[in-house]
Parts: C-alpha cells; sequence; structure tokens
C-alpha cells in the first residue's frame, strides 16, 4: 500500500529543511507497545484491591419506588454499597468546565432513570465475582415509565419528558432557541431562482469508539491524605476538574496519572469511572478500581451519537449550488454530555467545504430514552459529512454533471466568505480532487484540473451574499406546546434582514506568547506563505457588492515549482487521466496529464497576501493595535509565529 | 449471482482545534546537566503519536538531536494543565505550547553558550547535532552538553521554558451562527471501488485511492498510520458498525465484538495514499491532525459507489446486505446509472 507525499504541491509556502519535522522517527513508546510492556493503567497493582460494579436501570425509562440491597450487603466480599446520597456533588455536566450548560446527569441517580443501563447505586467487594453477585442481590421496586426513543418524536407535544433539566428534550441555546441556528444569505428567494431543486434525508445510528482497553480507573488512598488515581482518561485534567467537583476534593489532594491509553476514539472523555472510583477509595480507604466489562463498553458506554439530516439545496443548470437548508437532529440520548458542543462544532463546518452564497440550518441536540451520546473521532462531522457527500452526488446526477467536476466549481477557495462569516484561507480541497482523480484515472475537464484553491476567491459570483434572512422561530418550549416543523424559517411569523459579512470579527487565532522569549526565531519557522490582510476579500456591505480585486500580485514565491506531471509514484492501478474505456488497465508509463494541479506562476494574479515587507499590515485586526511586535521583521520573512499571527 | 463494480468519490474538510477555542495546553522544558531536554506534559497518547510529535517538535524547536528529547507526560503533578487529546487538537494546541517553551529554553541556552564563548547570543546558531556555534564560524563551538553543564554549575542559569497556547473563545451568534470555529482545515478526497453482489447484498470495498492534505507531515510515518487506520475505520462505520442495528429501536444491540461488527486485519483495503501538505500558518511548522478526518470522506464515497454499481441509495447507515438487498428489490432489480 504505497504512500506517495506531493511535495511540488504548495512548496513555495513550506521550508522543507527542517532538522527532525517531517522525518519518520521510531516512536518514543513504540518498543514497550509491541514487546507489550507498556504500563497501562489496569496494569498497576495494589495489595487489596477493591472493585466496584453498578446496579443498573433494566428500563428506558423508570423510577425508583425503593431500594433494598440488605440482600447484597450479605455477600461475602461486599465491603461498601455506595448510594446517591454518598456523592458529595451528584449533579454534573462536562462542559461545566466551560461553563456551557446546566448540570443534568447524577454520576449515580437517585430517583428517575433515563436510559437502560444508567446506574443507581455501586457495590465495592473484594472481588468481581463477588462485586456482580451483590449487584444481582439489589433488589429494587421500579416504575416503568413511558419512554421516547425517536429524535423527531422526541420533540413532539406530549412525548415524555426524558431529562428534567430540560424538560423540552432540546438543549437551550443563548437561553433563547430549542437549536442552533445558522443564517447566512436568503435561502427562501434563491430556492425560487433555482433551475433544480435537490433534497435528501441522510440518517447515522449510534456507533461505538470500541477501543481493545475498555474505560476504567484504579484509585487508592495514599498516606499523605492524597488520592492517586491510575485511569484511561484521554483528557486528564478534565477527568481531575470532574472528579475535584463530584467528590469535593480540593484538586491538591488528588494526582492523576495516565497518559498510555489503549485507544480512546472519543471515549475516553465522559469521566465517569475517575470520580466513582475515587469515592470507592474514599469510603473504604482502599484502592478501588472501576473498570467496564465489553457489554458496559458498548451498551452503557456512550457512543457516537444518531444523526438525522435533511438536506434542501438551489442548483443552477451549470452545476452551482446557489442555497442550501440543513435540518439535523443529533441523538443525545438521556443527558447532555459533548453533544450541545457538537451541535455548534457542526454548525461551523455547515455546508461542508463549499462556497454556497444563501445557508440556512436548524440543528438539535435532542433528548431521547437511550444510553448518552458523547465524542467520537470526527465528531460533530462525520453524519453531516456523510449526507453532504451523498446529497452532492445527487446534485450532481441532477445537473448531469461529473460528480468531482461539481465538487471543484463549488469548493471553498482562499478568499472565500464562509457561513460562519470568516474568511476561508489555506484551502486545498480543489488540489485533493485533482491528485485522486488524477491518479485514479478519473478523467476531469482541462478546466476543471486548471483551478486552483488560491486564485480566484472572494470574486465574482462567489462573493454575491445577500442579505441575511432572519427569524425567530423555535423559542424554547414553544414547540412543546404547539408543533411547528423543524425546518429553517417553519413556524417564523416575522423575518428580519441584516446586513452580510461579519458583525463580530474574532481573530482565528492563538494568543500571544506572553513573553518575548517564548517566541521562535522567524527563520525556524518552517512556514514560507507571507501574512498580511487577505487580498481579495470583499467587504460585505448590507447588499451584494462587486468585490474588490485582489491585490497586486507581488507575492513571490520563492522557488517555482515545477508543475507536476504524471503521478510522481508509478501506480499500477490507472495511468493519469485515461479515457474512461481504458480505465482499470494498466499504464505502461505515466502520460502526460491534461492539466495538472498548476501552482500559480509568479505572474498570475493571486489571492495570495502581498508580502508586508517592514510595515504593519495596513488593515490589522481591531483590538491589535496593542500588540507590539515582539518577533524579529525581515523582509519576505513570515511574522506567523507560533501564536499571534496577523495579530501585529 | 451477479457481482456489479462501482466506484465512488467524496471529499472533505476538517476543522483543526477545539471548536470556539477555549482549549488552553501547556508544556515545560527543562535541561538536565548534561545537556538532555526533558518536556513535561499532561497530553494523553492513546496510541496516535502524542509523545511522539512532540518530542520532535520539541528537539526541532530547540535545535538539538531528537535523541536528547524526552518526553514525560500525563502526571497531573509533574505535567501542566492540558485540555485533552480530543477535537483534533493535541498537535495544533500542545505543539505550539511546545515551541513557545522550547524557544524561551533555547534562548537561555544561546544565552549560557554567549557568556562561555564571550560573543553575543544572537550571533549564535545550532547545527542540530548537539552542537553551538558562531554563525559563519563554526570553529568557535560548544557543545549543548558543556553548555548546560556551565549554564547550571557555574553560571547558576537554568535552561527551562514555559509555554501555553489558546486560542480565546469565539461567542456563537444566536440568530446567525456567526463563530470562529477553529483556525484552520485539513482536507481529504477520495474514490472507492467495489463490488455488490445481487444475492447476498453484500459489499466488498476492493480499492481505495485517496489524497489527504495534512498541512505538514510532522512525522510521516505517523500519518501514514492514522490515514490507514482511518480508511479501515470508514469502511467499518459504512458498511458494519451500529451499538442499535434498528435505530431508533434498542433491540439486537450487540454486547461483544463477536456480534459488534468489522472488518478484521485480511480484509483492510489496498489503499493508495497521496499525502498533500500546504501548512497552516497558526499550526505547529504547519501541522494539522491527520487523526480525526479521515475516517470521514470513506463512508460517503462508500455510499456512493454502491448506488454507482447497483443503483441503490443507502442514506442510512451502516449499509447492510439487508438495506441493499432491499433497495434492490424496491427498484425492481438492478439498476445502475452510468458506470463510470
Amino acid at each position: 500500500m504505497p504512500v506517495e507525499f506531493r511535495k511540488d504541491l504548495f512548496a513555495d509556502e513550506r521550508d522543507d529543511n527542517l532538522a527532525e519535522i517531517g522525518k519518520p522517527h521510531i516512536r518514543q513508546d513504540i518498543l514497550g507497545h509491541v514487546t507489550g510492556r507498556s504500563p497501562y493503567y489496569d496494569d498497576h497493582l495494589f495489595d487489596g484491591l477493591l472493585h466496584l460494579r453498578c446496579v443498573r436501570a433494566p428500563y428506558h425509562h423508570a423510577r425508583v419506588r425503593s431500594v433494598d440491597a440488605s440482600a447484597a450487603e450479605r455477600v461475602p466480599g461486599v465491603v461498601r454499597i455506595i448510594r446517591p446520597s454518598d456523592v458529595p456533588q451528584n449533579l454534573n455536566t462536562l462542559l461545566a468546565l466551560l461553563n456551557f450548560g446546566r448540570d443534568d446527569e447524577p454520576l449515580l441517580t437517585p430517583e428517575k432513570t433515563g436510559y437502560r443501563g444508567e446506574p443507581i447505586l455501586a457495590v465495592v467487594a473484594t472481588s468481581e465475582a463477588a462485586a456482580r453477585d451483590a449487584v444481582a442481590q439489589v433488589k429494587v421496586d421500579w416504575e416503568e415509565l413511558p419512554h421516547v426513543l425517536d429524535v423527531e418524536e422526541a420533540l413532539k407535544p406530549g412525548a415524555p419528558i426524558v431529562n428534567t433539566t430540560y424538560p423540552n428534550n432540546t438543549f437551550d441555546y443563548h437561553d433563547r432557541y430549542d437549536h442552533q441556528k445558522l443564517r447566512f444569505g436568503d435561502t427562501e428567494a434563491a430556492f425560487a431562482q433555482a433551475d433544480h431543486i435537490v433534497e435528501g434525508e441522510y440518517q447515522m445510528s449510534p456507533i461505538e469508539q470500541a477501543p481493545i482497553e475498555t474505560c476504567g480507573a484504579i484509585a487508592s488512598p495514599e498516606t499523605n491524605d492524597r488520592f492517586v488515581c491510575y485511569t484511561s482518561t484521554q483528557a486528564l485534567f478534565f477527568s481531575v476538574a470532574v472528579s475535584a467537583k463530584q467528590t469535593a476534593l480540593p484538586s491538591s489532594r488528588l494526582h492523576f496519572i495516565g497518559g498510555t491509553v489503549g485507544g480512546g476514539f472519543g471515549g475516553k472523555v465522559d469521566s465517569h469511572h475517575e470520580p466513582l472510583a475515587i469515592l470507592g477509595a474514599m469510603l473504604t480507604g482502599h484502592p478501588v478500581k472501576y473498570q467496564w466489562d465489553r457489554a458496559e463498553e458498548m451498551q452503557v458506554g456512550a457512543p457516537r451519537s444518531g444523526e438525522r439530516w435533511r438536506i434542501k439545496d438551489g442548483v443552477m443548470r451549470d452545476g452551482r449550488i446557489i442555497a442550501r437548508e440543513f435540518t439535523g437532529f443529533f441523538d443525545a440520548g438521556a443527558y447532555t454530555r459533548l453533544t450541545s458542543y457538537g451541535v455548534q462544532k457542526c454548525t461551523g463546518h455547515l455546508p461542508g467545504p463549499y462556497t454556497i452564497p444563501n445557508v440556512a440550518s436548524n440543528t438539535y441536540c435532542v433528548y431521547t430514552n437511550r444510553t448518552p451520546s458523547t465524542a467520537m473521532r470526527g465528531f460533530g462531522i462525520t453524519g453531516v459529512d456523510f449526507s453532504i457527500e451523498c446529497q452532492m452526488d445527487r446534485v450532481a446526477e441532477a445537473v448531469g454533471m461529473d460528480p468531482i467536476e461539481l465538487r471543484i466549481l463549488n469548493a471553498y477557495r482562499d478568499g472565500d466568505m464562509k457561513a460562519h462569516r470568516r474568511t476561508a484561507k489555506n484551502c486545498a480541497l480543489i488540489e485533493s480532487c485533482q491528485v485522486v482523480a488524477q491518479k485514479s484515472g478519473w478523467a476531469l475537464s482541462p478546466d476543471a484540473m486548471a483551478q486552483s484553491s488560491r486564485v480566484g476567491g472572494g470574486a465574482g459570483w462567489r462573493a454575491e451574499i445577500p442579505e441575511t434572512v432572519i427569524d425567530h422561530a423555535g423559542q424554547i418550549g414553544e414547540r412543546r406546546r404547539n408543533w411547528i416543523d423543524t425546518e429553517p424559517f417553519a413556524g417564523a411569523t416575522q423575518r428580519d434582514r441584516i446586513a452580510a459579512g461579519t458583525a463580530n470579527e474574532h481573530p482565528a487565532t492563538g494568543n500571544a506568547p506572553q513573553r518575548d522569549d517564548m517566541v521562535i526565531e522567524a527563520e525556524r519557522l518552517g512556514f514560507k506563505v507571507s501574512d498580511g490582510p487577505p487580498a481579495g476579500a470583499p467587504s460585505y456591505g448590507t447588499r451584494a457588492t462587486a468585490p474588490t480585486p485582489p491585490a497586486a500580485p507581488s507575492f513571490t514565491p520563492p522557488q517555482t515549482p515545477t508543475p507536476p506531471v504524471g503521478a510522481p509514484v508509478p501506480y499500477p492501478n490507472a495511468g493519469p487521466s485515461l479515457p474512461p474505456a481504458a480505465r482499470g488497465a494498466p499504464a505502461a508509463s505515466p502520460p502526460v496529464s491534461a492539466a495538472p494541479p498548476t501552482p500559480p506562476s509568479p505572474t498570475t494574479p493571486s489571492p495570495q497576501p502581498a508580502p508586508t515587507v517592514s510595515t504593519t499590515p495596513p488593515s490589522a485586526p481591531a483590538g491589535s493595535q496593542d500588540q507590539a511586535p515582539r518577533a524579529p521583521r525581515r523582509p519576505g520573512v513570515s511574522r506567523f509565529i507560533s501564536g499571534p499571527r496577523g495579530r501585529r | 449471482m451477479t457481482l456489479h463494480s462501482g466506484r465512488g468519490f467524496a471529499c472533505i474538510n476538517y476543522p483543526i482545534g477545539m471548536n470556539l477555542g477555549g482549549d488552553p495546553s501547556q508544556a515545560l522544558v527543562h535541561s538536565t546537566p548534561d545537556g538532555k531536554f526533558k518536556v513535561a506534559l499532561s497530553a494523553i497518547d492513546l496510541g496516535q503519536g502524542m509523545k511522539s510529535v512532540t518530542r520532535q517538535i520539541a528537539a526541532e524547536a530547540l535545535g538539538v538531536p531528537i535523541e536528547d528529547v524526552y518526553v514525560d507526560t500525563a502526571d497531573s503533578d509533574t505535567g501542566p494543565h492540558d485540555m485533552g487529546s480530543f477535537a483534533s487538537r493535541g498537535t495544533h494546541r500542545m505543539g505550539n505550547a511546545v515551541i513557545r517553551a522550547a524557544a524561551e529554553a533555547r534562548a537561555q541556552m544561546l544565552e549560557a553558550a554567549a557568556e562561555e564563548l564571550e560573543v553575543n547570543a544572537s550571533d549564535l546558531v545550532t547545527d542540530g547535532r548537539g552542537n553551538i556555534h558562531v554563525r559563519g564560524a563554526p570553529s568557535r563551538t560548544i557543545t549543548v552538553e558543556e553548555t548546560a553543564q556551565a549554564a547550571q554549575f557555574r553560571q547558576g542559569r537554568t535552561l527551562a521554558g514555559r509555554g501555553i497556547f489558546l486560542v480565546p473563545m469565539s461567542d456563537v451568534d444566536p440568530e446567525t451562527g456567526e463563530m470562529t470555529p477553529v483556525s484552520c482545515f485539513a482536507h481529504a478526497a477520495l474514490i472507492v471501488d467495489l463490488i455488490v453482489d445481487d444475492e447476498t447484498g453484500e459489499v466488498e470495498v476492493t480499492h481505495i485511492n485517496s489524497a489527504y492534505e495534512v498541512g505538514r507531515a510532522l512525522n510521516p510515518k505517523l500519518v501514514e498510520q492514522q490515514l490507514i487506520g482511518g480508511a479501515w475505520m470508514g469502511v467499518s462505520h459504512a458498511l458494519y458498525e451500529t451499538t442499535e442495528p434498528y435505530y431508533p429501536d434498542r433491540s439486537h444491540g450487540p454486547e461483544d465484538f463477536n456480534h459488534y461488527l468489522q472488518p478484521g486485519p485480511g480484509d483492510a483495503v489496498p489503499h493508495h495514499i497521496s499525502i498533500l501538505e500546504r501548512p497552516a500558518p497558526d499550526a505547529p511548522y504547519g501541522g494539522k491532525g491527520p487523526g480525526e478526518m479521515c475516517a470521514n470522506p470513506v463512508i460517503p464515497a462508500v455510499a456512493n459507489a454502491v448506488y454507482n454499481a447497483v443503483g441503490v441509495r443507502c442514506d442510512n447507515l451502516p449499509i447492510t446486505p439487508e438495506k441493499v438487498l432491499r433497495g434492490i428489490r424496491a427498484n425492481g432489480g438492478v439498476r445502475p446509472p452510468v458506470q463510470r
């Protein structure tokens, strides 16, 4: 399975003469991994280790009438039963750290459970077998409650209330709406002008992170009145903060050790094992391990959320997508965990890597009576990318266009305004499409092969963005009283218009180094790009305006890369740009492709910013004036220092 | 029974770093008396190579050989705060923090060396092999080891640095969704070739061609492992995996790997990978995290290829044999569109 590096592309933006970066160094920890000697949390051995297991709800939605643990307490080996009342701070929400959302999930649930498998009681025993026996001996008088499992059913008036902290079955956004809105341009007007309307509905079911090492933690009292905790967490201080809060211990009494994890993929952020293991150690004075078995990992452990998406596109005959609307439902399960954040991350990602002048979305974080979902590799993006890319093929079919050429036509480019109202930069979608098409023998037109992410952005039709239409539908609780549809603008009684473009510019960059000597020397950065104002960025007015032409093409790459001819690595599957009939046949020699991806030559008008030679950038972002230059400044040398770019 | 071949395409971008920011990472770097450097972090190595990539970044920024750097991570008593290994933030946030810490330590190392050589620190360069010398005069040189010894035992000076990297938190506008989600994006485009069996409904992915744009491959082998593993996960998501096969119904949920289906090692699809590198201006040496995004394009490309093969749009994941067969039946047979 060959890997090729297309060093020819964007070579003018890189310094490839670095000493250690870019080298295939052997991993620092690999010898331990491949010889089975790397210590994971469960490899730490303790005398007198106790084992913790939970009593779990057998119903989707139920009320605990009473609990009788007397038989369980008599099981030989049982040391302690932990009840909800034993937890110093039982309610938490993961993003409390960022002050986002309300505490909605108990560590051990006292009264009403919202999903099958929800823990209501913990048993600490001298062996795992004894803990399992005791769990089976706990008698719970359950009252089963009506449940709701489908995201759209959960939004209907009269649906069972899953999570009493959010009684409308939706997360509250901005104390105002039951969903997160995205509004950019005027989709309704654009649909009226479109030659085709293309609609699709997509569904992704929950998926398990499936790490080899299941989630867990071991906590042990130390002689110095502290607790050490070995953990599989993906986020050490996240788990410290959650544990300190729920056990009401100052973090100075917690010593967390982790760092080598047997696969995470997002499922080891939730920090439920650490506080319960520490609580067990606090209450028994012994080391306590809380570790999921595989069944718990798969059915109680939080999966990637189910997502449902409806997409509606307005498309012109030539393939330009002029409007796109999304209605999205993230299935949070019974508690918020990180889903509320995933919805906002997803909203910032819409409409995918395409420049579409009119975009609207309503995206819901919905509570249902299932295992809470959480982060997983690609969090907030995987489901909608599946939907968008299936939708793109539907659009291509509707207009009779090659699917890759359709993407290249609509692909975002440096200088385009994105739907979340920031200017695109550092784009490379077009080049990625060209490279893969070329090496797979998927013929693209010379025009498609000649396109570049660095040319043409923020100009022409790409910059014709009308005023934005906003509505105020979907206020918190409104939908529970009287059903209104979920798509953008549904139920809107009033529409307002606001200016296109940014209202609240916020630099997409890191903080400045706090001291001068934390600044790396400019010539050791590894970049060859120059910064400055985003060239060609139109000043978006209150109506569609003709964009300012790109800045003077004074950007001169330090080296002019030779346009690639054919695939650099001989590849047996197909030669570049073979005629359709010849596809799949081995290419004897790499044929010269029609028009390979070509970086702009020094004479091509380029959207790249002009190098600012020893003067301040003409338009530094607001608030940057107080930033004194900290780094050495040399003509033609990037001032992008790891962090404060564009702010000096 | 007929086998139908199909080809599908998808392309994506992926936000690098925690959405909206507000997620700091810190790093500490210090030298031993013999000029070896320790990097103290609390980042988690999930197998993605966090320890290794921060080690390379530290060595590069310090200007010393990688063998002279060791990363110690994830002990809350010694490693400073980090938000965690998620949201494609590890390399981006922690890498930048390490650069800053290493830059401060390097500045002190050059000052100590300057005192020994009786020159200005600004005239000194490192050769990346453990030596410091006067720019343009390689014979006026001192080793990093001698510098560390002199600094700590004669000059009473630490060779240490602290770094923090924070992207300040962005608001989200309630009405328009205006926000600054992240500062850079990785990219991918991918073509899947597969075969659909119209009797069993089974789909076999036979080949993947991909192009991934990762800013800079800080360690090409670590990038390769991510992309190969990610493609495997993408195929698995597309065709096999779910904890709730009849979602939203909760029945038949798998509880072990006999019932939670995933491809085995022998099912890894032949995959030709092309790596593009357009450095992101605020990322460490331009590198964007490739780990999260790499499964994403595979899933729609498989769905589009199944449509290309048999004319069934599988808009509901995973694309099980049952769904394929039901789709073929609903269409009144295999009805592929124009073959690619």
